[in-house]
Order: structure tokens, then C-alpha cells, then sequence
């Protein structure tokens, strides 16, 4: 489990609390560099024929805007610059906790249930903002016999409050299991030496590609989860 | 599991917010609205393009129509002047063969009367030879020459019988 191990790379305290920056904070700082740096490189000149560089800039825009659109409405579109920066920030740490030697800072439940966390309660606020107490009409679907709507209630509250921990579990697991499952089979590639170990080593090779795919989707499925929550506030059911 | 130690959690959490919070205004503010610039002029761009597109069409389907009532109305001209045309020359030849047949009918009318003075001048004529034959016969048989009125009016009643 060293590869998941947080390491102080400068000791910081802030008023009593630990603010160290520490290898998750790095490659965090690198994950926002990179991307930051790639759009801003792939628009430094913006033409109505995109270039090669330009165009994966503005496929990432029109897919994140299709996201939101798609699953929040145009209501939702004010919220597109944050679903953006959260899809891109997740993508980024997924794909760069693929390179060897490097961080996975999304296989930190910490980190995941954080930013879950956040997200829900952001949008929970939204909710009560658009339609005060009538945001609890979301626990009372439509349609349903009155004799059951205490119990139907009480289910919705408790799926809706456990929301931010199926979301950050999601991509916690998933990152932490692809993660471990290659460290093992690498481990198994070194203890088979060269006459054994080239059959987990194929084996790895398929398995990054598909780490590769769940790295992408989970950072997809992330944001496209915020969204759906993002049209319960925002229209409720 | 290194992710269960608590003491672990706070730097963590701290230079997610940094870090999540500055990406966010790199975004917001330097990168989506360059790149959505970009998008909705180009947008803008076709959609505009579409329309002048649009509008020389209209134009053209306008002197399209214009030029079609132009030769309609050239046709309808033409079609008049040859109208015009033929009904003066068919007025023409009309006068003409009405002229013709006129003449043509006093000539006939001229020759009719001609004839017809001609005849009379000739049955006149036979009286006169019928007097003489029939006084000669009368001789030749008799002997005896009848006045020339007797002779006449035996050849008028003979004729009237």
C-alpha cells in the first residue's frame, strides 16, 4: 500500500493546523497546471477552423456542455464552469495516477467524500434558494398512496443524505482497486522473473487500457452525477 | 490502508480547497470564456453566413420571377402586334376582292347587255329574212308577189302560232 501513502513534502503549520504540502497537494498542483496550461496553450490563437490543439480544447468545452445541458437543462448552465473544472480536475488525477511512481490523489476517500460532500451541500442549498421549503417536495414523490408516503419519505431522505457517500465511494474504489490490482500484478511480473513473468505483464498491458477507460469514466460519472442532482434542485422531480 | 489516517486528512483537505478553488477562476475566468468565444462566434459566423446565403436566394428567385413576367409580357406583345398585323392584312385583302368582284360584276353585267342587244338585233334581222324567203316561196309558187305587209304579218302570226 506505499503507492498510496501521503508523504510531507514541506511541513506547514497554520495556526495549529497541519497545512503541509504533501505529494496528493502536488500532484494536485499539477493536475490544475496541466490542464490550465493546455487549454490556454490550445486557444493562444483562437480561429474559426480550430487547430489540432484548439479542437480537443473545445471538445472538452462542448462535451461538458452537452453534460450539463443534457441532464440539468439550460438552468443548469450557470453551473457548467464548476461541473467543468470538476470533470477536468477528476480526469486529470485519475490519468495522472496512472503514470508509474506517481499519486492518486482520487483514491483518498478523504478527497472524494470532500468534494462529494461539498457538491451536495452546495446543491442543496441551491435547491432551498429556488424554492424554499417546497425543496422537501423532492422527499414526497408524486403518485404514491398516502398510507405509504411516511416510509416512501423516509427512504428518499436517507438515499438523498447518502448520496455523497455512494458518489465518493465510487470513485474512491474504483481508483484504489485498479490501483492495487496493477501493483500487484507488477509485483507479480518482478516474481516470475523473465522466464514467468511476461504472462502478467500482458495481462497489465490490457488492464492499463482498461484503467485508462475507468479513469475517464469515473471522472464521467462524477460529473454527470452532479448534474442529476444539480436538476433535482433545480426542477425537483 | 494509508487513506484511514486521520492525521493524514487535514493537509489533504486544505490544499484541495486551495488548488480546487484556483483551478476553478483559471477556468471560469481565463479558459471557458475564451473557448466558448470561440464557439459562439463561429456559431454566430454560420448562422449569419446562413442568412446572407438565404437572402441571395430570395434575390435571386425575385429577378427570376421578374424576368419571367418580362418575357410573359413581351410574349402578350408580341402575340399582339402579329394579331394586329394579320387582322390589317386580312381587312386588305378583303377591300381588295371586294374591289375585284365589283368590276368584275359590271363587266359581266356590261357583256349580258351586250349580248342581249345583239339578239334582239338579230331576231329583228330573221323577221326581215323570213319577209323575203316567205315572198319568194309565195312567187315561186303562185306566181303572184304579195305586198310586203301582208307578207310581214302572215310571218308575225306564223311566229305567234
Amino acid at each position: 500500500m506505499h503507492q498510496f501513502e501521503i508523504t510531507r513534502l514541506v511541513e506547514l503549520d497554520v495556526f495549529g493546523l497541519d497545512a503541509s504540502f504533501t505529494n496528493s497537494g502536488l500532484f494536485m498542483v499539477i493536475a490544475a497546471v496541466l490542464v490550465t496550461g493546455f487549454l490556454v496553450w490550445a486557444m493562444r490563437r483562437p480561429s474559426m477552423v480550430p487547430s489540432r490543439s484548439q479542437s480537443i480544447a473545445e471538445l472538452s468545452y462542448e462535451f461538458v456542455a452537452n453534460m450539463v445541458r443534457d441532464n440539468s437543462g439550460t438552468a443548469g448552465m450557470p453551473y457548467f464552469p464548476f461541473v467543468f473544472t470538476l470533470f477536468m480536475f477528476i480526469l486529470a488525477l485519475n490519468m495522472l495516477g496512472l503514470v508509474p511512481y506517481s499519486f492518486t490523489v482520487t483514491s483518498h476517500i478523504i478527497v472524494t467524500f470532500a468534494l462529494a460532500l461539498f457538491i451536495l451541500t452546495g446543491i442543496t442549498i441551491i435547491g432551498f434558494i429556488k424554492h424554499g421549503a417546497g425543496f422537501l417536495r423532492l422527499f414526497v414523490p408524486k403518485g404514491v398512496p398516502v398510507v405509504l408516503l411516511p416510509l416512501i419519505a423516509v427512504i428518499e431522505i436517507i438515499s438523498y443524505l447518502t448520496r455523497p457517500l455512494s458518489l465518493s465511494v465510487r470513485l474512491f474504489a474504483n481508483m484504489m482497486a485498479g490501483h492495487t490490482m496493477l501493483k500487484v500484478f507488477g509485483a507479480f511480473v518482478v516474481a516470475l522473473g523473465f522466464l514467468g513473468g511476461w504472462a502478467p505483464l500482458a495481462f497489465m498491458v490490457g488492464f492499463t487500457a482498461l484503467e485508462v477507460l475507468v479513469a475517464f469514466l469515473q471522472a464521467y460519472v462524477f460529473a454527470i452525477l452532479t448534474c442529476i442532482y444539480l436538476n433535482d434542485a433545480l426542477h425537483l422531480h | 490502508m494509508p487513506q484511514l489516517a486521520p492525521a493524514d486528512w487535514l493537509p489533504q483537505l486544505i490544499w484541495l480547497a486551495i488548488v480546487f478553488a484556483v483551478f476553478y477562476v483559471l477556468m471560469a475566468k481565463l479558459a471557458l470564456p475564451k473557448i466558448g468565444g470561440v464557439i459562439d462566434a463561429r456559431r454566430d459566423k454560420i448562422k449569419s453566413d446562413l442568412e446572407t446565403a438565404d437572402g441571395l436566394r430570395r434575390k435571386t428567385e425575385e429577378a427570376i420571377a421578374a424576368y419571367e413576367q418580362a418575357l410573359a409580357e413581351a410574349k402578350q406583345k408580341a402575340h399582339g402586334i402579329a394579331q394586329e398585323a394579320r387582322d390589317k392584312l386580312n381587312a386588305e385583302i378583303t377591300a381588295e376582292r371586294e374591289k375585284l368582284e365589283a368590276e368584275l360584276d359590271s363587266k359581266a353585267a356590261e357583256a349580258e347587255d351586250a349580248i342581249k342587244k345583239a339578239k334582239e338585233s338579230a331576231l329583228k334581222e330573221v323577221d326581215g329574212i323570213a319577209t323575203d324567203v316567205a315572198s319568194d316561196i309565195v312567187n315561186s309558187l303562185i306566181g303572184v308577189s304579195p305586198s310586203k305587209d301582208e307578207t310581214a304579218k302572215a310571218v308575225a302570226s306564223a311566229r305567234q302560232g
